[in-house]
């Protein structure tokens, strides 16, 4: 039992990561139809950001701010700068800008900072919390506290304010929404900064647990990205449970499996819903018009 | 002008002069290899063009099917004594049997669903790679023993630049007769448009399925000759960045074009070599310019050179 519940524990922990992740590739698909693969990229910028601001002496909050605001102006940039002029562009290719862009990103990391991999000290101690038989590190509660908050903002931000129903409108339908007068370029500049932002927020909560480094983009963006597919690419309730399930069957398969494949189990298990479900497990069945 | 491109030999034939040509320009027998690296990508990018240029398929995992071409001629001479010829043509087979076995569920999907399926099958097969140590030498790789046909031993630079061209001319050729046979017609029909190909009576997923499995026999083909090759692999040719690096190269030199795919191969092998000068900055370099190529040359290069030149002529 004690097992079962650290397991369920770790597996919520990271989970809360893919989600965070899945929810940043839904916010910038349905705004602008595409897919990122540089989200990973954000949550390492909110890690090393963080750490090497820290490092430099400014206290831990304010480095995370500075952190999340540096994705922030990376993701808007990254919209600015390799998105919009590619307007018209085949699916194939943005997708092909996007991972240009990170690795282009994880090159400027590595010459800004290093190649080392970087921790943060925990935000309240390292003392692990006993729970039902099970050690539970303090930080296991701001990641999925972080998490839980960040979803709470996005969805009051989306339902509730008028900018927000701006990005619903231009992801329901883009023409439409151009003809009330939302300037939707600016809506998609803020899809992308309202991702990094989410993304950076991942990097900064995570980081003392897992460390960071200039290359962990990647691999977090391959399991956000399935995360998002797993959910039903572009419904965020889905992208949120497709990153839990994500997180927590990792947790279970390398615990009651095999731990060496414990990044398989991810990707067998979504072509195994891909092949019952092909549009994922929220997805809705897209009309095709000829 | 434009007449003069489209016609499917002339490129054979410009292909196989400048193949034949460029080893009177050659400074040293580094050059030597680094052409011969682009004729194995080319390869496996021609395949992956059949596939993504003509069936209009796409595919982010094909990384993987490379991978068992270079696994199968290390382990089949390694572990089962099985000569190196005879393991590239198992390695052509299982790739074949694998893209056979998932093609048929995978193909089903869609757009980004078919992009993270065939992603999920190609992270699966370099995970297997990277963790059966026992076979595989785990994350370091593995020696390759060296290619032997008939008690004569292949190796040294330009040795591997004349077979992989070799190869590279037979892909080629095939990739390009493709286009006049009914696959080609029918690869093309459901690349325009899938419903309208099933109404014309066009077997939508055979089809598919035939590509796939054509695409993967070319990645596995390549793949077991870059590991003989060099002489050594390890699991980054399996992984998903080296299948970035495909569809990039098919993306960059043209969609459907089979020229396009080798002018694609030659930009990206060339370009890190170019850049290893500025070493700290290859990456940001090299992701600088896939940006700024796929913003300013949507149709790839040499769609995008016939398209100037037949302006002009």
């Amino acid at each position: 039992m004690a097992e079962f519940f650290q397991f369920l524990v770790s597996g919520l922990t990271v989970g809360a990561v893919y989600a965070l992740v899945a929810l940043g590739f839904t916010l910038i698909y349905n705004a602008s139809d595409v897919v990122n693969f540089a989200q990973g990229e954000f949550v390492m910028l909110g890690g090393m950001v963080t750490v090497f601001a820290h490092a430099a002496g400014v206290p831990l909050p304010l480095a995370a701010l500075l952190a999340i605001a540096v994705a922030v102006v990376v993701g808007i940039g990254l919209y600015w700068l390799a998105i919009a002029p590619a307007r018209g562009a085949s699916a194939v290719s943005l997708i092909i800008i996007t991972i240009g862009a990170s690795i282009f990103l994880r090159g400027v990391a590595q010459v800004v900072f290093d190649k080392q991999f970087h921790k943060l000290p925990s935000f309240s101690g390292d003392t692990p919390v006993q729970m039902m038989g099970a050690a539970v590190q303090p930080q296991s509660f701001w990641v999925i506290g972080g998490a839980a908050v960040v979803v709470l903002l996005l969805y009051v931000f989306l339902e509730r304010t008028l900018v927000g129903k701006a990005v619903l409108a231009t992801s329901a339908n883009k023409l439409a929404a151009k003809l009330v007068g939302i300037n939707t370029a600016t809506i998609m500049a803020l899809a992308f900064g309202g991702s990094a932002a989410i993304g950076g927020i991942a990097g900064v909560l995570i980081t003392p647990i897992t460390l960071t480094s200039y290359d962990v983009g990647t691999l977090l963006a391959l399991k956000g990205f399935a995360a998002a597919m797993l959910g039903g690419m572009g419904n965020p309730l889905g992208a949120l449970a497709g990153g839990l399930l994500l997180g927590l069957l990792e947790a279970f398969g390398a615990g009651y499996v095999s731990s060496t494949y414990k990044d398989a189990f991810a990707f067998i298990v979504i072509l195994a819903v891909l092949f019952v479900a092909p549009q994922g497990l929220f997805g809705r069945r897209a009309v095709e018009r000829v | 002008m434009r007449e003069w491109f489209r016609h499917r030999y002339v490129s054979l034939v410009v292909l196989a002069v400048v193949i034949a040509l460029l080893p009177l320009v050659f400074p040293s027998s580094y050059y030597y290899r680094v052409a011969a690296l682009v004729w194995v990508s080319a390869l496996a990018a021609i395949g992956l063009n059949i596939l993504m240029g003509k069936a209009g398929q796409v595919s982010l995992g094909h990384a993987g099917f490379f991978g068992i071409g270079a696994y199968a001629v290390a382990i089949g001479p390694t572990h089962f004594g099985v000569p190196s010829f005879a393991s590239l043509l198992i390695g052509a087979v299982l790739s074949a049997v694998l893209a056979y076995l998932v093609g048929r569920p995978i193909l089903r999907l869609k757009g980004h669903y078919l992009a993270i399926a065939t992603l999920g099958l190609g992270v699966l097969v370099a995970l297997a790679i990277t963790t059966e140590s026992r076979w595989t030498g785990g994350p370091d790789g593995m020696p390759v023993a060296k290619l032997v046909i008939f008690g004569w031993r292949a190796s040294g630079s330009d040795t591997w630049y004349w077979i992989t061209a070799g190869m590279l001319l037979v892909g080629t050729w095939l990739a390009l007769n493709l286009d006049d046979t009914p696959t080609g017609r029918a690869f093309r029909a459901l690349h325009d448009s899938e419903i309208a190909a099933r109404v014309a009576g066009v077997n939508v997923n055979r089809f598919k399925l035939q590509a796939f499995v054509i695409a993967a026999v070319y990645a596995s083909l390549a793949g077991s000759a870059l590991a003989l090759m060099n002489g050594f692999v390890n699991p980054d040719q399996a992984g998903f960045l080296h299948s970035v690096e495909m569809v990039t190269m098919v993306v960059l030199g043209g969609l459907g074009s089979v020229i396009g795919s080798i002018v694609g191969a030659a930009v990206l092998i060339m370009l890190p070599q170019a850049l290893t000068i500025f070493q700290e900055y290859e990456h940001l370099l090299l992701g600088f310019i896939i940006i700024v190529s796929m913003i300013f040359m949507r149709d790839g290069i040499v769609p995008m050179l016939a398209k100037w030149m037949g302006r002009r002529a």
